[in-house]
């Protein structure tokens, strides 16, 4: 996609340890349009925190990018001296996390921080940042913004204070925005709160959203596309409709049959049996055959990659068979 | 694998709880109590709660944070004591740590499962002696072999290996860890499980290999359940009956079917509002505004009040008790009891998580 505002090549994340190199991220491809969210969902451990600090230039060393390419509008931004890059997030990138107190130092009132950041990115005076520091609470749906600016974090409820980020997130209005398990800590009314704010900015702004997170309802109710992650690769991403509704790869497959859903009669979930391999004991070819109820022989041999399937683009044998049959026949 | 036997049990619900409630004492040191002119301060982390467990049931309780529920958990299994109300286990009651310590065969009954499976293992015991615990601290079995050997048994029966025993818990994974814990709350022979979130800390893929776990040694075993959880599609899947807390309080409790299609209280009207919607049948959500007060100082009357769309001037000042429901169930709120709700936004079937 030319119109893409990220664009996410061949990615490659990895832990130099004593007993060889670990690879966290194994070369995923993927792209974000403006105004687009990309939900991306799997199991702990399945990469999504890593390609979200890969984006952000936040990656924890000794972990590193050790292949691939990230280009935001166009330009590289993966191989930026630590100094262009720190402008470059906060002014084009804003980064949501889990925890709010992560983000937010406990000793400063909430609104200077948010000043700071303002001043830091744009030409704007003491009072112009203040005045737009209101506007920003008052957009994210704090009330009495004008008194709460002067508050600290702790004088917040949780679900106020993932708020307060979303608003520091967004101060400098950037182009981009990577929120890894943003209502994960939240109960679901205030989950439901900060989805509809999500959209709504995305719709009002352009801005582009790689959300994070292992909720699925979270996924169907916000995403425009969503990218299924298992062992570091992307199994299947596509229109969230159609991954969440009709399910191409087998571990999409399961992971979807593993939600108990309300109405549902199923006495018992369908259940992936076994668990994610370790980093250090990747399974050859396809990452997921000693789970997979299809796995055939070439999946214990061969790692597939991702080939489009209708509208989605899924990494598994099945369907490359498919494929080839149909070029057989056809 | 031998099945332990079961007691003839005596007509009646399992559990009975009444008017429970229990407060924290929050309050500053009693030097800027005195300097300061400040009064004690209490939490109400439970007020007045009531309600029933059948055996071989799944009771749920559902509810935002902070609302109560771990507090009921710990009140029931005797980890805090009550301020108020009884606590009554097939007829006996254990309201009281008298109580509880007159009665240990009552208290050896019930066994709780808590939410975080990497805390509640002790890192430096062996798996087996993990699990062999309460065989050896009730005097179940004597002996090392056949202690071994019921060590195994409870371990294929949570679907781990016997050779696991001989383990340590940093060597398994968060789901493998909660299976553990679910083998050393079986290894006492207990009949009534409380878990506290059991799988909220896990992935929905290991979620679905417990929860059919526990289904499964419900069915085997006769076991009771008293589920805590605020995931209601977990609860839904899981429950016979539904709890819903607010506040401290116990706002609305129905057959789990019931509840779901026709949920009378605003505040479980709002939490299934609030869910959302994986069939992505477009439905329109509306979020809620305002979040829990404090429970320090919860506002009068009807707790829900500054929330509720429904509340007016009674609602204010007076506190709904619960009245019981054509039905079944129960329900507090004032416009229920005088019909002015309209009939609800019913979450139908088929599939909605
Ligand atoms: N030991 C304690 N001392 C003081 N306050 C307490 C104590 N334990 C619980 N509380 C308070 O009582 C209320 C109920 O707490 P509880 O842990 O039962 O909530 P919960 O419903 O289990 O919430 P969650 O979903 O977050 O686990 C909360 O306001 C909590 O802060
Ligand atoms: N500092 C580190 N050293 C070694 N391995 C790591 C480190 N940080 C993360 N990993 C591993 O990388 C994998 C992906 O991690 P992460 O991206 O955090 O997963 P998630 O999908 O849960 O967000 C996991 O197997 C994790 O254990
Ligand atoms: S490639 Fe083979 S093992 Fe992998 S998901 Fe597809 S069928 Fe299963
Ligand atoms: S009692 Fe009044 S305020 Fe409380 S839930 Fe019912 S209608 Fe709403
Ligand atoms: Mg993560
Ligand atoms: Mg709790």
């Amino acid at each position: 996609m030319s119109s893409a505002l990220l664009e996410v090549r061949n990615l490659r994340v990895e832990f130099p340890t004593r007993r060889g190199t670990l690879r966290a991220v194994d070369d995923i491809s993927f792209s974000i349009a403006p105004g687009e969210v990309l939900g991306v969902v799997g199991e702990s451990g399945a990469g999504k925190s890593l390609t979200g600090a890969a984006i952000i230039g936040l990656l924890e060393p000794p972990g590193r990018i050790a292949a691939g390419e990230i280009l935001l509008e166009g330009r590289r931004i993966d191989n930026l001296p630590y100094e262009e890059l720190r402008k470059i997030r906060g002014r084009q990138i804003g980064a949501i996390f889990q925890d709010p107190l992560t983000s937010l130092n406990p000793l400063y009132r909430v609104g200077d921080q948010i000043i700071e950041t303002i001043r830091t990115h744009l030409p704007l005076s003491e009072a112009q940042a203040r005045k737009r520091a209101i506007d920003l609470l008052q957009e994210v749906g704090i009330s009495s913004a004008a008194e709460r600016v002067d508050h600290y974090p702790h004088q917040f409820s949780g679900g106020m204070r993932q708020r307060v980020v979303i608003a520091l997130a967004l101060c400098a209005e950037p182009r981009l925005i990577v929120a890894d398990e943003p209502t994960t800590a939240l109960d679901v009314s205030i989950q439901a709160q900060i989805i509809t704010l999500i959209k709504r900015l995305c719709r009002e702004h352009k801005t582009a959203v790689m959300l994070v997170t292992h909720d699925m309802g979270v996924i169907a109710e916000t995403a425009d596309r969503v990218a299924v992650m298992y062992a570091g690769r992307i199994a299947e991403i596509g229109p969230v409709r159609d991954v969440v509704q009709n399910a191409k790869h087998p571990y999409t497959q399961g992971l979807m049959g593993a939600i108990p859903s309300i109405g549902g009669a199923e006495e018992r979930l369908a259940q992936i049996e076994g668990s994610m391999p370790r980093l250090t004991a990747i399974p050859p070819g396809c990452a997921f055959n000693p789970r997979c109820p299809k796995a055939f022989d070439r999946c214990r041999v061969d790692r597939p990659e991702p080939i489009p399937v209708g509208t989605t683009q899924v990494a598994c044998w099945l369907y490359e068979d498919a494929r080839a049959k149909e070029a057989v026949h056809g | 694998m031998a099945e332990p036997a079961r007691m003839a049990r005596a007509p009646g619900p399992l559990l009975r709880v009444e008017n429970l409630t229990r407060y924290f004492d929050v309050s500053p040191p009693l030097l800027n109590r005195v300097f300061e002119g400040k009064g004690r301060l209490y939490v109400r982390a439970v007020d007045g709660v009531s309600f029933e467990i059948d055996a071989g049931e799944t009771f749920s309780l559902v509810g935002e944070s902070g609302c109560g529920k771990s507090t009921v958990a710990r009140l029931v299994v005797g980890l805090y004591q009550p301020t108020r109300g009884t606590i009554d286990f097939e007829g006996v009651d254990l309201g009281s740590a008298k109580a509880r310590a007159a009665n240990p065969q009552m208290q050896a009954r019930m066994q709780m499962i808590f939410q975080d499976p990497y805390a509640s293992l002790n890192p430096r015991w062996r798996v087996g002696d993990i699990i062999a615990e309460p065989i050896r601290f009730r005097r179940i079995l004597s002996g090392r072999a056949a202690i071994a050997e019921r060590v195994g048994a409870l371990l294929r029966q949570v679907g781990l290996g016997a050779n696991d025993a001989e383990r340590y818990p940093h060597e398994f994974s968060g789901g493998q860890r909660q299976r553990i814990s679910i083998a050393r709350a079986l290894a006492g022979e207990p009949e009534f499980l409380v878990c506290d979130e059991p799988t909220s800390a896990l992935d929905v893929s290991v979620q679905a290999q417990i929860l059919n776990l526990m289904k499964d040694l419900q069915r085997r075993l006769g076991l009771t359940y008293l589920f805590i959880s605020h995931n209601l599609a977990v609860v839904y899947h899981v429950s016979s009956k539904v709890g819903v807390m607010y506040l401290g309080r116990l706002v609305e409790w129905s057959e789990t079917k019931t509840l779901f299609a026709r949920p009378r209280h605003p505040y479980t009207r709002m939490l299934l509002d609030a869910i959302p919607d994986l069939a992505m049948s477009g439905r329109a959500r509306t979020p809620v505004a305002g979040e829990v007060p404090s429970p320090l100082n919860p506002p009068s009357g009807c707790s829900f009040h500054p929330r509720c769309p429904w509340a007016n001037e009674r609602c204010k000042s007076e506190r709904p008790e619960a009245q019981r429901v054509p039905g079944g169930g129960a329900v507090a709120c004032h416009a229920v009891e005088e019909g002015r709700l309209p009939e609800g936004p019913a979450v139908a079937p088929p599939a909605i998580a």
